[in-house]
């Protein structure tokens, strides 16, 4: 029996806290795809994509008029093309980086993910081609999203690999410097990074993956902020509480929509990410949340600690609420898409420093801060440092994306529009880790990487 | 297999009877019905059965919204699972 307090409570979830499904994205593999010619390899990736995809962008519309929830984005993520493309040269890969951002037109999807490397023990020499290959591949195409794991707990860190995504991201933001360096914004460093994430920029799809899946990306800090307000000035126990049963409501919604999905388009259902995702848009903010919780501002003395208990009373509300949980599951703290996040920077309250710090509690990382354009590259390679450093002693996913802004300063901000957001430029420390960062090499993994 | 209709807007002569005809059309038996006027602010939800729905669902939706639109409601049709899925175990 349905009980019209329920109606109202979904459908205001629906209207006024802008409860929506953030992604349905399909994981293909393209293992199948291998040649040592670029153009039968192009060919056969193309195909493949817009074969198994064709119906994504249609079953994602149906789901959301039967439901009546937005399916806001339909992507695809495909095997790391580091992986497919050991045969080709640097133009091979440019010519595939067109290849997805092709087919990603013909099945109307909103993006593509996969461009990637995982090189977090070291690199052959066809990956080290495939990742100077990112600042062009991202400047000529729009939907084409890029990652590059390089270290994880287990393996330690590749400072080698750092040290090259440090000029990676300088050249990607001087490639799209006619468009704020936009480059940057589809171009993640990752730690430990999750196979099966549905999320932008950073989603491919791994090697333990089936040939195709389906895995869905929930979103809903609104839904999340109007509980806590409603809950007033109870005990955090009970906020803990009010959190959780509101992420189980939240996460059934998206195991519903992957069940019907997946059903629909006869592939195999993979997980639900039980991120909270922001969205630059007003009411749909994970700042607001810690806010709501108690904090004057996002960024002062105990955001760390409010962040940790949302983290985990989202974690352990959506657990039982699907029978597989995967991605990144954790609350997002981007800068530039969170509104609430923007002008806890604008008004000085939260630093790079704090942002770091927040980074152990939650997934997943430096996310979507743009710093001034002429910084030292090594200063970038020191940021990543730091940050995949603490996913990798802390066994879980880290990441940055950092934008560079070509000829921007601490003062101005870069607009992406969209679910991108706004950025403020924020300041960097200027002292130099050119040293550490030279030497090379690999930082050993950690004593409690040796489980067995 | 149920639908949850929500109809919300300005209170005006034949609403229900409005919606019931349209739902009547298209295959759609009511089986329950909530209603209450505020002021002049009408609100209803219906239950509908849809198993012999004579189009289909998207179609459905799109029909009620649309006649809704005619007359200054909303009108939004939903599949029941998301109901059932978000508030019962």
């Amino acid at each position: 029996m349905i009980e019209t307090r329920d109606i109202l409570e979904t459908i205001s979830m629906i209207r006024q806290e802008n409860l929506d499904i953030r992604t349905i994205t399909m994981g293909i593999s393209l293992l199948d795809c291998v040649s040592d010619d670029a153009d039968v390899l192009c060919d056969r990736i193309y195909d493949k994509i817009t074969t198994k995809a064709e119906k994504l962008v249609e079953t994602g519309n149906k789901i959301e008029k039967k439901y009546g929830i937005p399916i806001v984005n339909k992507r695809v993520s495909v095997t790391p093309v580091s992986l497919i493309g050991g045969r080709i040269d640097r133009d091979g890969y440019i010519k595939i980086a067109h290849t997805l951002q092709r087919a990603a037109e013909q099945t109307g999807i909103n993006f593509i993910g996969g461009y990637s490397a995982l090189v977090h023990k070291g690199m052959t020499a066809g990956e080290r081609e495939m990742i100077l290959s990112i600042p062009q591949a991202l400047a000529e195409t729009q939907m084409v999203c890029s990652s590059v794991n390089v270290a994880t707990t287990k393996a330690g860190i590749n400072m080698d690999a750092i040290a090259l995504m440090g000029k990676v991201i300088k050249d990607a933001a001087y490639l799209t410097r006619d468009n704020q360096s936009i480059g940057c914004a589809k171009l993640v460093v990752f730690a430990n990074v999750p196979e099966d994430n549905p999320f932008m920029a950073g989603a491919f799809h791994g090697v333990g993956e089936p040939d195709t899946v389906i895995n869905v990306g929930v979103s809903g800090p609104g839904v999340v902020s109007s509980a806590i307000a409603r809950a007033g000035d109870c005990d955090l126990s009970t906020l803990a509480d009010v959190i959780k049963k509101t992420a189980f409501k939240i996460t059934r919604v998206g195991q519903l929509v992957a069940s019907e999905a997946s059903a629909a388009l006869n592939v195999p259902f993979g997980i639900v990410d039980l991120s909270l995702a922001p969205t630059p848009a007003i009411g749909d903010s994970v700042a607001h949340i810690l806010e709501g919780m108690g904090l004057e501002s996002t960024g002062a003395h105990g955001t760390t600690a409010c962040l940790a208990m949302l983290n985990d009373a989202v974690k352990k509300g959506g657990v039982m609420a699907s029978s597989h949980v995967g991605g990144l599951s954790g609350a997002f703290i981007p800068v530039s898409e969170d509104a609430g996040m923007i002008a806890a920077v604008e008004r000085g309250a939260l630093s790079i420093e704090k942002l770091e710090a927040m980074t152990a509690v939650c997934s997943v990382g430096l996310d979507m801060i743009a710093v001034p354009g002429d910084v030292d590259e090594a200063v970038i390679c020191g940021v990543i440092a730091d940050e995949i450093s603490i996913g990798v002693v802390n066994n879980k996913t880290t990441a940055v994306r950092i934008i560079p802004a070509y000829g921007k300063k601490v003062g101005d901000s870069v607009d992406f529009g969209g679910l991108l957001g706004t950025a403020p430029i924020m300041a960097l420390r200027e002292y130099s880790p050119a040293k550490f960062i030279g030497r090379g090499g690999r930082i050993p993994a950690p004593i409690h990487s040796l489980r067995n | 297999m149920k639908a949850v209709i929500t109809v919300t807007g300005k209170d005006s002569m034949g609403i229900i009877a409005g919606v019931a005809g349209k739902c009547a059309e298209l295959g759609a038996n009511i089986v329950d019905i909530s209603q209450s006027v505020l002021q002049e602010y009408f609100a209803m939800i219906m239950l509908a059965d849809i198993d012999e729905l004579n189009v289909d669902f998207a179609q459905f939706v799109d029909e009620l919204e649309a006649f809704g639109e005619q007359k200054g409601l909303s009108v939004q049709a939903m599949h029941e699972d998301i109901f059932n899925t978000m508030h019962h175990i």
